[in-house]
């Protein structure tokens, strides 16, 4: 079935150990129309994403942000399991910190991470995150766009690979 | 409704109060943006994270303190680790000074410098007191407009 994107908010997941920046992060994005899911561990945001289940995706998340410096796994850590998970690669990380280190922000930003935020985070850092969802959403409208234009009532059907759309 | 000079004098302070602490360094441009996301959905946004800053605050400064005190030898890294996090929350309400103050304390705890430490330790006290009677001031300046059937101007 096909869902237009524009129907519903995007769906943000925010990771930060410290209640404070939770907080903010949280009202930074709701202010800017976001639906927010905020948890204060990489183990917890793995759980919420459904990757511990069989790498099945339990629910839709457009854009995941987490702070850098966690206790037991990082934000550098977390976005490397994105990234190599076959479900959630696909999915913009956003890397926060208040440290201000060139070589851990090319490290993340070559582990994938599509943009690094210094803190305190403002409205006009959650402003550039809108394109990372567009793009993303784009995709999506023309692989389902793609899925429908495949008609199989076989449900063994060979696995699914990208089609050119016009 | 209004009680004349006195809405007008409530109003003028409450204005007067934080540009004062951003004059004295007190907070930075942070709590000005904080302010702005403050609207009628979360109306008091910004009381409640300077309530879990105080809690913070305070719990930091005590354990430092505690730290400070053992005689059996000063734990450094838990230092370091309390200045770390206060210096991020800080940070993030726009506590200018306090965070200052973190930072030269952080030279301090690097050097293991116990004496350095317990001076650096009053500094962020006083540092934290300063805020927190400033910004109770303004909260209380708020509730005593609303009270008054007044509305809060909002920073735009």
């Amino acid at each position: 079935m096909v869902m237009a994107a524009s129907e519903t908010k995007f769906h943000v997941l925010a990771v930060d150990d410290t209640l404070i920046d939770r907080k903010l992060i949280e009202k930074l994005l709701k202010t800017s129309s976001y639906q927010v899911t905020a948890v204060d561990s990489g183990t917890k945001a793995l759980e919420f994403l459904g990757l511990n289940n069989n790498d099945h995706q339990d629910v839709e998340v457009n854009l995941i942000i987490t702070d850098y410096c966690m206790p037991g796994m990082t934000g550098y850590d977390l976005l490397r399991k994105i990234k190599e998970s076959s479900s959630f690669k696909d999915i913009p990380v956003v890397i926060m910190s208040s440290d201000n280190i060139p070589s851990r922000i090319n490290r993340c930003l070559e582990g994938g991470a599509e943009e690094f935020f210094l803190k305190p985070v403002q409205l006009s850092d959650v402003n550039k995150l809108r394109p990372h969802l567009m793009k993303r959403t784009q995709t999506n409208v023309n692989k389902r766009k793609a899925m429908d234009e495949i008609v199989s009532p076989d449900r063994t059907r060979a696995r699914y690979n990208e089609l050119e759309v016009n | 409704m209004w009680h004349g000079i006195d809405m007008c004098s409530l109003v003028y302070s409450f204005a007067f109060v934080p540009c004062a602490c951003e004059h004295q360094g007190i907070v930075d441009d942070q709590f000005t943006q904080l302010r702005k996301l403050e609207d009628e959905n979360s109306p008091h946004f910004v009381m409640e994270v300077a309530s879990l800053f105080f809690e913070d605050c305070e719990k930091l400064i005590n354990n430092m303190a505690i730290a400070l005190e053992q005689k059996q030898g000063v734990d450094f890294k838990q230092i370091d680790e309390c200045i770390h996090q206060l210096k991020g929350s800080s940070s993030s309400i726009g506590a200018m000074r306090v965070k200052n103050a973190c930072i030269a304390f952080r030279s301090f705890s690097d050097g293991q410098n116990r004496e350095g430490c317990l001076r650096c330790l009053q500094q962020l006290s006083h540092e934290y007191s300063l805020l927190k009677n400033k910004l109770q001031t303004l909260f209380r300046l708020e509730k005593q407009i609303v009270a008054a059937g007044g509305s809060i101007p909002r920073v735009h």
